[in-house]
């Protein structure tokens, strides 16, 4: 079980296997999804993440522990970046371990979808234009209903 | 005394991350009625409170919550991680 909020850039393979390696015996499935800057517009010059400290963890560790009430889940990992990053640099990972794929899918996805829009991460794009912050989408709230 | 603590565009509005304010405000609406009849730069932030969302002591509820006892108290606008 892990959360953790860093601006640090992380290896997504060395996070997967490090992940894989400690799981215990009958995990037979390991999901791992990633998010990554993308330049929509094009132009972007930076995304800066801005979080609140405390709350962020409390929050995320909350997300985990609903996914593990609802499904039968061997471990999780929840990495969130903050700070100043680049199109197509990572900025998110979730982990999910279950003993059959089901569990650790559905759950990668329960995950993604509320720490979407339940975890205090916001973000500002920068272009040649100017700087704004991006609007929370209905869709991503929306999401949220199918649980 | 409650700490008020304010993110994103909220934060560029008010011109502040951080403020600790004298007050004896029974909910959040309240506390943001006081905070509106500072300066304007507060009646910018709070113009539309369908556009904000509101943290007691870093747990998410709503703007009828009660503040007894309260130590700190966040808006913002609502979040985009992932």
């Amino acid at each position: 079980m892990a959360v953790r909020v860093q601006s640090e850039p992380f290896d997504l393979g060395a996070e997967a296997n490090a992940f894989a390696a400690a799981q215990g015996g009958g995990m037979g499935a390991i999901v791992t999804f990633t998010g990554v800057v993308r330049d929509v517009a094009g132009g972007l010059d930076a995304m800066e993440i801005e979080h609140y400290p405390g709350m962020t963890e409390r929050a995320l560790e909350q997300i985990e522990a609903q996914a593990r009430d609802r499904w039968g889940l061997g471990d999780v990992l929840i990495l969130h970046r903050y700070g100043r990053m680049r199109a197509d640099e990572m900025i998110m990972m979730v982990a999910t371990s279950s003993r059959h794929r089901k569990d650790a899918f559905e759950a990668a996805e329960f995950l993604m979808d509320y720490l979407k829009s339940r975890a205090p991460f916001w973000k500002k794009e920068y272009t040649a234009e100017g700087a704004g912050w991006v609007a929370a989408r209905d869709e991503d709230e929306d999401a949220l209903n199918r649980w | 005394m409650i700490d008020v603590l304010y993110f994103a565009w909220v934060r560029e509005r008010i011109g502040t991350p951080r403020e600790t304010v004298e007050t004896q405000a029974a909910t959040v609406a309240e506390l943001v009625d006081e905070l509106r009849a500072r300066e304007e730069r507060y009646q910018a932030a709070f113009a539309d409170l369908s556009a904000l969302r509101v943290a007691v002591d870093q747990d998410l509820t709503d703007f009828d919550a009660p503040l007894s006892g309260a130590r700190e108290v966040a808006f913002f606008p609502p979040m985009t991680g992932g």
